[in-house]
């Protein structure tokens, strides 16, 4: 069956010559097809061979990514080994830039899947210096699960287990322990944290920022090989990370607890110290804050309301309040005034309840005065007028050597961040910082503690530790030692960091403390006496501002004083020292002495070190009592 | 009409040649697309898959050796005719792959109908040519234009934009093997180039965006190269860092590892190269040109010029196939979609390919034997 078309080809005899011809043309068709055969050739060789190494070099970059582990940091814990701060496991979403090849809908996905803001998403994709961004960190189980299920619409988003820090007992020692936050562009470029990459966690505040360098630890690194949605396929290389070292506090938590619940809704501080080695036993601020969440990371809306409270729940009044100490400011004058046999302590001042200085008089707290009382009774009853006198027969430059000896008027260089150094006022002083002359009546002021003199809470704790001690200004300290990773041993604390410093002679500074122990047994501090052990104080009412008129109680409470309460107990050889400030609450001893010796029972009567836990019981523990009233400052 | 006899006769040493070279590739295609599919989980691996294809692929070359071209020629028009109605039937009811519609179900599988037109069409303009002189410009080339257009225009819409060029490769080829007078060619290259800007707007708003990113990122490929010119970045990246020996058997991390997508089909090429290297693509070139050359053999020893035409149309067909498929993967054409042929997974486009290498086959025998 040959068919119509090969007859046709037969009958006009057209085929052959035309054959004959297109055959011809299929040798130009040959070397047509050798040419463009060759050109791809010659495109390979350029490829393959020429360029080989760079296209080698851009397949390797292409499928290694070198990932940060970041190290779990170290443990904190208080005197007692009680855990405070640790690292729990977190699952933290990151996309790899370089993988994105649709942003848009990258975005739209994240938005969908994982609810993340579509603005915030857009700025962080932008970020174009960086090759690795985190997304969210702390996802939950269910999220993780979404993210790897979705995989394949998500490329370059990837999910990593790493550490998130915790504090397991809640927004307690708040200030002390601190918060850990993501090292900042800034931070990254210094000297200081040197060797950290982007996303590397650091200290923020408090312990966590001060010991920074032992808590951090070493980041790992792991090199993987992707695919191109950037997921990890297999592992060709890590360095695994090296945990931080451990952190144990001088803190004892319970006492802590004890502290700031004490406290509770009201602003304040309170400081505990042990008198014989500088270590902080507690060292409360309220208000507080939530360190989980600040190390979560705030929102910035969050952050506002943080910064705009009128609490100021972020400062630490501990070391960063500055308050006017008031009559607790007594303990230095007495001091001066026995250092310097201005006055004889046994010498009778007569006290009518004022004080006339030029045309000016400077009342005492007392309408009626105290009547004739030597150092003793003035400390016990808080005289003012006696300390007027006092302060005038001293001088305002004897009064700020004394002050500085006792530690005030610089930090006390407690291992804690930004503490304040207070004031100790002086004419030189005033010259300088206002360009004023010093005029006397300012020296009267300062006399009891007001005026420009101003004190921290940890450096009035520190005045009483130095005065129970006999005489020792100690470095306070919050750190006992780190423990090193490594070889696995303490690095103790050096307690020799304290520096001894000669107050005044012994039997000056016996006097002071008994005076000290008698404001507690039968003075102005009797709400702090205790039944289980001799507390030696002293009562203080900070004034806000120069109204004594007024009655405190009609006045609003941004303008009522301050009230103060040093105390150091047992009286023999004391074991804790504390200072306690309570903000807009009146006399000191109303409201802060209960709370000091709430303080001072709970520690004695569970101590947490060894020694002696026998209180002592003291001659002026068995003093008649006597009534009256109870408070003043 | 002695049959038997052609049954009987036993291949000689050009048969033994273009067979080992047809089997030399399919092979190399079904490892290549082991290697680029490795670690896709399935029950049935695409390699597998390919080799069922490539068994199909061999009944279809058979079939299409076998029965004399001559009755292929009788029944072209009708044969075209049918494929055109085929992709009008994807247009109305055709299934959707990446927003291009151009496949039809045809039980488990789906069959691509812009693939297998291509034979139809080269069996109708061979048939066209050889059945008497076709002189003047109108019947040389007009004629055969709109004969080839209503395939093109329909396979442009899916969109297929690499099947469509493919399609009309083939008329070009045999208007080149027919001859032009170069005042014919003179007169179509200008009203090809007035008609552009008309033509162009059709045909550019007919394709979808990646397929205009694509060639936008061929003609700049500094543009965006994250974006658009990924594929053609990676699918070099792929080539080039096989360097000059490759990186072995199943060492192909760009493909493995994702970077280049369509790994398996239009990208074939790509997962080769960076497996076996400038050697390996040499050869491979090689084993291709071997091909085109003897099928051209073919085509200058054809009894008639039906037989010269077809054998041309299919070598044609292969080298713009292969030409701008490993063209795109090197960066020396725009990403335009068209498989590797015998390398690139698919059923529609192995079958065609065998098929067409059948009709080649064919083509050669009809020499050696008289059909009449």
């Amino acid at each position: 069956m040959v068919g119509p078309v090969h007859g046709i080809m037969t009958d006009t005899g057209f085929p052959a010559r035309e054959l004959g011809e297109v055959q011809r043309r299929v040798g130009f068709l040959k070397i047509g097809v050798v040419i463009v055969v060759g050109l791809l050739v010659l495109r390979l060789w350029q490829l393959q061979v020429r360029d080989g190494p760079h296209y080698q070099d851009l397949s390797q970059h292409n499928r290694t990514r070198s990932i940060v582990l970041h190290p779990a940091r170290g443990l904190i814990y208080d005197r007692r080994g009680l855990l405070l701060a640790n690292s729990v496991p977190s699952f933290n979403v990151y996309v790899e830039l370089s993988d994105v090849r649709n942003t848009e809908r990258l975005v739209q996905k994240l938005e969908e899947l994982l609810a993340l803001d579509a603005r915030e998403l857009n700025e962080t994709m932008l970020t174009r210096d960086r090759t690795r961004v985190k997304l969210k960190a702390g996802l939950s189980l269910k999220e993780a699960a979404i993210v790897e299920s979705h995989r394949l619409d998500l490329p370059g988003v990837v999910v990593h287990p790493e550490y998130q820090r915790n504090y397991p007992q809640g927004s307690y020692a708040a200030h002390v322990i601190g918060y850990v936050g993501e090292i900042s562009e800034d931070q990254l470029g210094q000297e200081k944290f040197h060797g950290l990459v982007q996303g590397s966690i650091i200290g923020r505040y408090g312990v966590e920022r001060v010991y920074d360098r032992a808590l951090r630890g070493k980041a790992g690194r792991k090199l993987i090989e992707v695919d191109a949605l950037g997921h990890e396929k297999r592992t060709i290389f890590v360095e695994n990370p090296q945990a931080g070292n451990d952190v144990y506090l001088t803190l004892d938590f319970r006492l802590q607890q004890v502290a700031e619940d004490a406290l509770g809704e009201e602003a304040g501080a309170i400081v505990a110290l042990d008198p014989q080695t500088g270590e902080t036993l507690a060292l409360a601020s309220r208000p507080g804050f939530d360190l989980n969440a600040l190390s979560r990371g705030l929102t910035v809306e969050e952050w506002n309301v943080m910064l705009q409270d009128p609490g100021r729940p972020l400062t630490n009044r501990a070391i960063q309040g500055q308050y006017p100490p008031g009559s607790v400011f007594k303990i230095i004058m007495a001091g001066a005034m026995l250092g310097t046999r201005a006055m004889d302590p046994a010498e009778r001042i007569r006290c009518g309840g004022g004080f006339r200085f030029g045309r000016r008089t400077f009342r005492d707290w007392k309408a009626g005065g105290h009547g004739n009382v030597d150092l003793h009774a003035a400390m016990m009853q808080s005289c003012d007028v006696y300390f007027y006198r006092l302060g005038h027969r001293l001088g305002i430059e004897t009064i700020a050597t004394h002050a500085k000896r006792f530690g005030l008027g610089r930090r006390t260089g407690v291992d804690l961040p930004a503490e304040a150094a207070g004031i100790v006022p002086s004419p030189e002083w005033k010259q300088q910082t206002r360009g004023e002359a010093w005029y006397p009546g300012e020296t009267i002021s300062v006399s009891i503690g007001q005026g420009f003199v101003t004190v921290t809470p940890l450096q009035m704790a520190n005045v009483m530790a130095a005065v129970g001690n006999n005489g020792t200004v100690y470095t306070p300290h919050v750190v006992r030692g780190v423990r090193q990773r490594e070889p696995g041993v303490i690095q103790e604390w050096n307690p020799s960091r304290g520096h001894a410093v000669q107050l005044v002679q012994p039997q000056g500074l016996h006097r002071i403390r008994t005076a000290l122990a008698a404001v507690v047994a039968e003075g102005t501090g009797r709400r702090a006496r205790s039944s289980v052990v001799g507390v030696a104080g002293k009562t203080g009412t900070a004034q806000v501002v120069a109204l004594r008129e007024e009655s405190e109680d009609d006045a609003p409470k941004k303008f009522r004083d301050h009230a103060w309460f040093v105390a150091y107990a047992p009286l023999a050889r004391p074991r804790i020292a504390v200072a306690v400030l309570v903000e807009h609450m009146g006399q000191g001893g109303v409201v802060a002495a209960p709370l000091a010796k709430a303080l001072i029972e709970a520690y004695l009567s569970d101590p947490p070190d060894v020694e002696s836990t026998t209180p002592a019981s003291s001659a002026l523990h068995s003093r008649a009592r006597q009534e009256g009233e109870a408070g003043h400052g | 009409m002695d049959e038997p006899w052609t049954r009987s006769r036993r291949p000689d040493g050009f048969e033994w040649g273009l067979g080992g070279v047809i089997c030399a590739l399919v092979s190399i295609g079904v490892l290549t697309i082991a290697s680029g599919t490795a670690g896709e989980a399935g029950p049935f691996p695409i390699y597998a898959k390919q080799a069922v294809w490539v068994g199909v692929g061999s009944l279809a070359f058979l079939a299409m050796s076998m029965i004399d071209y001559h009755k292929f020629a009788v029944a072209s028009y009708v044969l075209y005719g049918g494929g055109l109605l085929l992709l009008v039937v994807v247009m109305v009811d055709g299934k959707s792959t990446r927003g291009a519609q151009r496949w039809i179900a045809l039980g488990p599988v789906a069959v691509q109908p812009s693939e297998f037109v291509k034979i139809p069409l080269l069996l109708v303009l061979a048939t066209y040519y050889a059945a008497q002189p076709r002189h003047g410009w109108w019947y040389r080339v007009i004629v055969p234009v709109l004969i080839t257009l209503p395939g093109f225009f329909l396979i442009l819409k899916q969109p297929d934009l690499g099947n469509s060029l493919s399609f009309l490769a083939i008329y070009v080829t045999l208007l080149l093997a027919v001859g032009v007078k170069s005042k014919t060619l003179g007169l179509v290259c200008l009203s090809a180039l007035m008609l552009f800007p008309f033509v162009w707007g059709e045909v550019w708003g007919s394709l979808h965006d990646y397929q205009k990113e694509r060639i936008i990122s061929f003609v700049d490929p500094g543009y965006d190269p994250e974006g658009k010119g990924y594929q053609g970045l990676q699918s070099r990246i792929a080539v080039g860092s096989g360097e000059l020996l490759g990186k072995g058997f199943h060492g192909n991390t760009q493909t493995q590892f994702k970077f280049l997508p369509d790994s398996h089909t239009d990208f074939i090429f790509a997962v080769y190269a960076e497996e076996w290297g400038f050697v390996g693509t040499v050869l491979l070139l090689g084993l291709f040109l071997a091909l085109l050359l003897l099928g051209l053999d073919v085509a200058a020893n054809a009894k008639d010029l039906l037989g010269t035409l077809l054998a041309v149309g299919v070598v044609g067909m292969m080298t713009f196939n292969v030409v701008v498929n490993v063209g795109m993967t090197i960066g020396l054409a725009p990403i335009v979609g068209i498989p590797l042929p015998l390398l690139s997974y698919g059923g529609s486009t192995t079958i065609m390919t065998m098929a067409a290498l059948g009709l080649l086959w064919n083509v050669r025998k009809g020499r050696l034997t008289s059909w009449s």
